[in-house]
C-alpha cells in the first residue's frame, strides 16, 4: 500500500516524525510498519512530550530496587522481600465504554505487577467524574462495576482510593489504577531477552481484532465523535488474568524463563521490541504461529490488537517444555511464536513474507522527544481575586451538613462495597481509611498506601498544588503510622501541544520532584495520560500520586473516635489562611459555588515535622486515632473522625471568621484522640511541632465552638446519615 | 485435623482457608487440584470461595464437573466434613450436596461488607463449639448469594434444623435470611460469609474460629 500523507495523519504521525522513519529505516516503510511506528511513538508508549521533563523527578533512594523503565518499580521492605508497584490510567477508554474501559485498566496494571514475578495483592484507584447528573452516574456506574468485576474476579483486594467531581471531566473521566504485588527480592523478573537462538513464546489469550490502534486512540483528544471509537475499546477477561498470573509465576519458578513482558498498549509489537530493545538483541516472529480469535487477520490487525491477558516470554532454549506443561495445566496457550536473534531488529513474518524489519531501538528508544513550548502562563480558568463579599452562613450546621453530603467529601460506600476489599486477608486498613494497609505474610512488615490527587490546587498553582498533593499523602500515610519510603504518579493534562496546558505539565512536574524530594518518596515509575479533553475544554490539571510506606505489622492508628472522654488534640496547630486561599477550598466550591485565588500555603519542613511528630505517637501507642486535615478543613475533619458514633465538644482558639476558622485547609494538621494529652503535647514540642487540647469526645454529639459563641451543635448520627445517603441518593435519584 | 483445601481454576480464596487453619488454627491443611481424582487422607474438605471457571454459565456450575467433586461426593456419602464458602457454598448447591440455588443479589451489586449471623443450631459439627443462638460478625463478599429454594424444602430445611445461619439484617434477599444450610446427614455446611477472612486478630475480629474448631473437635473416624 502506498503511504500517502492522509495515511500518516491517520496514524497521527507528523510529517516530521514520517521523515525520521524514512531516515532510521533508510527507505519507506510498508503499511504494517507505519502501523508499528504509528503505536510506539505514540504520546502514550513513548512519553514524548513528558519525557525531558520526567528526568527530573527524583528516582533513587535506599529503598529502590528498580526505579522507571520497566513494568514497574520496585522497593525493598526488609530481608529479602520486595514490592513491584506501579500506577496507570485508562481514561480515554472509560469515557467510551466505562465498564471495559475501566476493566481492562485493572487488567493492564496487573499484568504489568506479576510479568514483575510479584503477586498483586493490592489495587487503588483514583476517579474522577462530572458533576452528578444521569450521564455522569452512568459512567461512574459502569466504571465501579468494572473494576468490581476483574478485580474482585482476579482475587486482588480493592484496598482504597479516592473519587472526586468536577465539570471538566464530564467529557472526560479519570480512571487511574494502582497495585502493588509483593515476591522474593530474587525472584524478580525483568522484560530484558537474551541469549540468542532462545525461543520467544506466546502465552495467554488469543488474539483478535479488539482494541487495535488503543495506544493511538489515548494520544488524542476527544472530538464529537468519540463514541465511534468504541472498538477501540478492548474487552477484559478476568478469569483468564488469573489462570494466566498462576501459570506465570508458577512458570517462573522453574527457572526456564529468561524474560517476560505483558502485551498491553501496542500487544505484540511493544512487547517484543522492549524486550528485544533492553537487551541489545533481535525478535524474529512468525505471525503464522500466533493463536488467533478471528479468521484472515493481517499482519497490521494482529500486531496493533490489544487483545487482552497475552504474555510474551523468552525461555531457555531446550527447555520450552517445562514451560509448555505448566501453561497447559492451566489450560492456557503456550506456543513458540520466534526467536532471539543478534541483528538487533524485529522482524515479523507472515504468510512466509516479511511484513516488517525494523531495528528495536529505533522503535523503542528513537521515537521522538519534544520539549514542547511552554512559555505562557499555566491555563487558569478561576479569578485570582477573591469576591468582593465572602458571606458567612446563617447556619452552621446545615453549612456542615451540605459539606459532609457534597459529592467530594460524602461517604464513597456505595463504590468501596462493590469491591472485595479483603480477598486474601491482609487488609489492615481498607477503604474510608486515611490511608490503606496490608500486611505481608510471611513477614513483620506492613504495607501503606494512599493515592491523592487535588485538580482544584492544581488548577489554581500547578507547582504549590503538586507539592501539597504529595504533602497530604505523606501524612496520610504519617496518620496510620506508617514511613513513606516510594511513590508512583500519574499525569493526567490536557493538549501538551498548547504551551499554556505543557506549563501546567511543567510546573506541576517541578513542583512534584521537589516535594517527594523532600519527603524522600522517589518516584520510581508511573504513567503519563495526556489529550484529556474534549471538545478543545481540557481537565483540571490532575495530577495523581500513589504512594508506598511501610509499618511493622500491627493495627494501624484508627480514624475514628474510639471511646468518650479522650482529650482531642489539634496536631500542627490552627494553621493559616486568608481570603485568597479561602478560594480554594471545599467549602468554597460547595458552599458559594466559587473556586478563586491560591491553594493554601505549605511549609514543608513543618509538614515533615508534623509526620515525625505523628508517627512518634503512634510508635507509643498515644493516639487513639488519628485523622489528617484535608478537603473540607477542621470541621469536616472532625465529623469523620465521629462516625464510629463517638462525639466530641470542641473550642477553637479564633477569634477570627467562623467559616475561615472550621473550613480553611491549611495543611500539615492531624486530629488525635488520646488518653495522655501532656505527653502528647510534649512529643509534638520535642518536634517543633504547635499542638494543643481543643476539647474532649462525648457521647454521639459534636459541638464547635471558640468558647464565646456555639457554631456547631449536631448529633453525631445527622452527619454520618448525610455523609453516607448522599452518594446513593444521587445515583438513585439521576438514575430516576 | 488435616484439611483439604481444593482448588479449582478461578478460586481466589484458597489461599486464605490454607493460612487460616495452618497459622491461626494451628492445625493442618493441604491443597487439593481440582482434576485429581482423591482426597487423600484428609479429614476435612473445604470448598473455597473465588470464581472457579471464572463463573462463567452459572457459579459453580461447571466446578461440579470437575473431577476431585466425584471424591468429594463420595466422601461426603461416607460421612465426612465439607465445608463450602461462598462458592463453595454455590458449588455445593451445583452439585446437589445442598438444595436450593444461589441467585443474584437482591440490588444486582456485589456486596463486601461485615454482616451480623445468628446461629441457629449448635447440632452440628460445624457449631457445636459456637452454640445456637450465638452471634457472629462475618464479612460477605459475593454477587451471586440471594439464597433461594421452593417453600417445601425451606419448610423441611427449619423442620429438621438444618438452616445454620440467618443474616440479621438481609444483605441480598435471601428467602428466610438464611446465610448457610446443613445436608440431611448434617456433615456438609454451605454458607456465603467467610469465617476463614475473620481468624486473625489483626482483621478486626476473630469469630470465624469457632467454626473451624468446631470441625476440629469433630472430625469422624473414616474407615478409609
Amino acid at each position: 500500500m502506498k503511504i500517502t500523507p492522509e495515511l500518516i495523519k491517520l496514524h497521527q504521525l507528523t510529517q516530521g516524525e514520517y521523515d525520521k522513519i524514512v531516515s532510521l529505516l533508510g527507505r519507506e516503510p510498508s503499511y504494517t510498519e507505519l502501523g508499528v511506528f504509528s503505536v510506539m511513538w505514540s504520546e502514550h508508549c513513548s512519553y514524548k512530550s513528558s519525557k525531558i521533563h520526567l528526568r527530573k523527578l527524583p528516582n533513587e533512594g535506599k529503598y529502590v530496587v528498580q526505579g522507571p523503565g520497566e513494568n514497574a518499580g520496585v522497593i525493598g521492605i526488609g530481608g529479602d522481600w520486595v514490592v513491584a508497584f506501579k500506577i496507570e490510567s485508562h481514561n480515554h477508554p472509560s469515557y467510551i465504554e466505562p465498564f471495559q474501559g475501566a476493566a481492562t485498566g485493572v487488567g493492564g496494571i496487573l499484568r504489568d505487577i506479576f510479568t514483575m514475578g510479584a503477586r498483586p495483592i493490592a489495587v487503588l484507584d483514583s476517579l474522577r467524574f462530572g458533576e452528578p447528573s444521569s450521564k455522569n452516574m452512568h459512567i461512574l456506574s459502569g466504571v465501579v462495576s468494572g473494576i468490581a468485576h476483574y478485580g474482585n474476579c482476579f482475587g486482588v483486594p480493592t484496598v482504597g482510593g479516592e473519587c472526586k467531581f468536577d465539570d471538566s471531566y464530564a467529557g472526560n473521566p479519570l480512571v487511574n489504577v494502582f497495585a502493588l504485588g509483593v515476591c522474593k527480592k530474587d525472584e524478580i523478573f525483568y522484560a530484558k531477552a537474551s541469549g540468542i537462538g532462545n525461543p520467544v513464546i506466546y502465552v495467554g489469550a488469543k488474539t483478535g481484532r479488539d482494541g487495535i490502534n488503543g495506544a493511538v486512540m489515548a494520544s488524542a483528544e476527544f472530538g464529537a465523535d468519540a463514541m465511534q471509537k468504541r472498538p477501540n475499546v478492548q474487552v477484559g477477561d478476568p478469569f483468564m488474568e488469573k489462570l494466566l498470573l498462576e501459570a506465570c509465576i508458577e512458570a517462573m519458578k522453574t527457572g526456564a524463563i529468561v524474560a517476560i513482558q505483558d502485551m498491553g498498549a501496542a500487544g505484540l509489537t511493544s512487547s517484543s521490541c522492549e524486550m528485544g530493545s533492553r537487551g541489545g538483541v533481535g525478535i524474529d516472529i512468525d505471525l503464522d504461529k500466533v493463536p488467533q480469535r478471528e479468521k484472515g487477520m493481517t499482519a497490521y490487525e494482529m500486531l496493533l490488537s490489544e487483545s487482552q491477558e497475552r504474555m510474551l516470554l523468552v525461555a531457555e532454549k531446550g527447555r520450552e517444555e517445562e514451560v509448555f506443561q505448566v501453561f497447559r495445566k492451566w489450560g492456557l496457550d503456550a506456543v513458540t511464536i520466534g526467536v532471539v536473534t543478534d541483528d538487533g531488529n524485529l522482524r515479523i513474518r507472515h504468510q512466509g513474507r516479511i511484513e516488517a524489519e525494523i531495528p528495536n531501538p529505533a522503535l523503542a528508544d528513537e521515537a521522538p522527544k519534544y520539549n514542547r513550548p511552554y512559555d505562557a502562563a499555566p491555563y487558569r480558568k478561576f479569578p485570582m481575586e477573591a469576591p468582593a463579599e465572602i458571606a458567612e452562613p446563617a447556619d452552621y450546621n446545615s453549612a456542615l451538613l451540605k459539606m459532609v453530603g457534597s459529592p467530594d467529601l460524602c461517604s464513597k460506600r456505595w463504590i468501596w462495597e462493590q469491591y472485595d476489599y479483603q480477598v486474601r486477608t491482609n487488609t489492615l486498613a481498607g477503604p474510608g481509611s486515611d490511608a490503606a494497609v496490608v500486611r505481608v505474610k510471611g513477614t513483620d512488615t506492613s504495607i501503606a498506601m494512599s493515592l491523592d490527587g487535588n485538580g482544584r490546587y492544581c488548577a489554581l498553582d500547578p507547582r504549590e498544588g503538586t507539592k501539597l498533593m504529595v504533602a497530604e499523602c505523606c501524612r496520610n500515610l504519617a496518620t496510620t503510622g506508617a514511613m513513606p519510603v516510594a511513590a508512583t504518579n500519574n499525569l493526567n493534562f490536557g493538549n501538551p501541544e498548547r504551551p499554556e496546558i505543557m506549563a501546567q505539565l511543567v510546573e506541576s512536574v517541578e513542583g512534584m520532584a521537589e516535594a517527594c524530594r523532600h519527603f524522600d518518596t522517589p518516584i520510581t515509575g508511573g504513567n503519563v495520560s495526556l489529550y484529556n479533553e474534549t471538545l478543545g475544554e481540557a481537565i483540571l490539571p490532575t495530577p495523581v500520586l500513589g504512594i508506598v510506606g511501610l509499618m511493622k505489622t500491627a493495627a494501624p492508628v484508627p480514624s475514628t473516635f474510639r471511646r468518650e472522654g479522650a482529650s482531642v488534640v489539634m496536631l500542627g496547630g490552627m494553621g493559616k489562611t486568608d481570603a485568597t486561599r479561602f478560594g480554594s477550598t471545599q467549602y468554597a466550591k460547595t458552599l458559594l459555588g466559587q473556586t478563586w485565588g491560591l491553594p493554601p500555603v505549605l511549609d514543608m519542613d513543618y509538614e515533615k515535622r508534623v509526620h515525625d511528630a505523628m508517627r512518634a505517637l503512634a510508635a507509643e501507642g498515644l493516639a487513639e486515632s488519628a485523622h489528617d486535615l484535608s478537603d473540607g478543613g477542621l470541621a469536616v475533619a472532625v465529623a469523620e473522625a465521629c462516625y464510629g458514633g463517638v462525639g466530641a465538644t470542641l473550642t477553637i482558639p479564633s477569634e477570627g471568621r467562623a467559616d475561615f476558622a472550621l473550613f480553611h485547609e491549611g495543611p500539615s494538621r492531624i486530629v488525635v484522640s488520646t488518653g495522655s494529652p501532656e505527653r502528647v503535647l510534649e512529643i509534638a514540642s520535642q518536634h517543633g511541632v504547635e499542638a494543643f487540647v481543643i476539647g474532649v469526645t462525648m457521647k454521639a454529639r459534636l459541638q464547635i465552638g471558640n468558647g464565646m459563641s456555639s457554631w456547631i451543635d449536631i448529633p453525631v448520627a445527622d452527619l454520618s446519615n448525610r455523609f453516607e445517603s448522599a452518594l446513593p441518593n444521587r445515583i438513585h435519584n439521576t438514575h430516576a | 485435623m488435616k484439611a483439604g483445601v481444593v482448588v479449582f481454576p478461578g478460586s481466589n480464596c484458597d489461599h486464605d482457608a490454607w493460612y487460616a487453619i495452618n497459622e491461626n488454627l494451628k492445625g493442618h491443611a493441604e491443597f487439593i487440584w481440582h482434576d485429581s481424582p482423591t482426597l487423600g487422607d484428609v479429614d476435612a474438605v473445604i470448598l473455597p470461595g473465588g470464581f472457579s471457571y471464572g463463573d462463567y454459565l452459572r457459579c459453580g456450575a461447571i466446578a461440579r464437573f470437575s473431577p476431585v467433586m466425584a471424591a468429594v461426593k463420595k466422601f461426603a456419602a461416607d460421612g465426612g466434613l465439607v465445608i463450602g464458602i461462598c462458592n463453595g457454598f454455590q458449588i455445593l448447591v451445583e452439585a446437589g450436596l445442598l438444595p436450593g440455588a444461589l441467585l443474584r443479589n437482591r440490588d444486582l451489586k456485589f456486596i463486601c461488607k461485615e454482616v451480623g449471623l445468628r446461629t441457629e443450631t449448635s447440632n452440628s459439627p460445624f457449631t457445636s463449639l459456637v452454640g445456637k443462638d450465638t452471634v457472629l460478625h462475618l464479612p460477605i463478599a459475593h454477587g451471586e448469594g440471594c439464597y433461594f429454594a421452593d417453600e417445601h424444602t425451606l419448610d423441611e430445611l427449619e423442620a429438621e434444623d438444618r438452616v445454620a445461619f440467618r443474616y440479621l439484617d438481609n444483605p441480598n434477599g435471601s428467602k428466610r435470611d438464611i446465610a448457610g444450610i446443613l445436608n440431611k446427614g448434617r456433615n456438609v455446611l454451605g454458607m456465603m460469609p467467610h469465617p476463614e477472612r475473620v481468624c486473625d486478630p489483626l482483621m478486626g475480629s476473630i469469630d470465624g474460629l469457632g467454626i473451624f474448631q468446631s470441625m476440629f473437635a469433630n472430625t469422624p473416624v473414616l474407615s478409609k
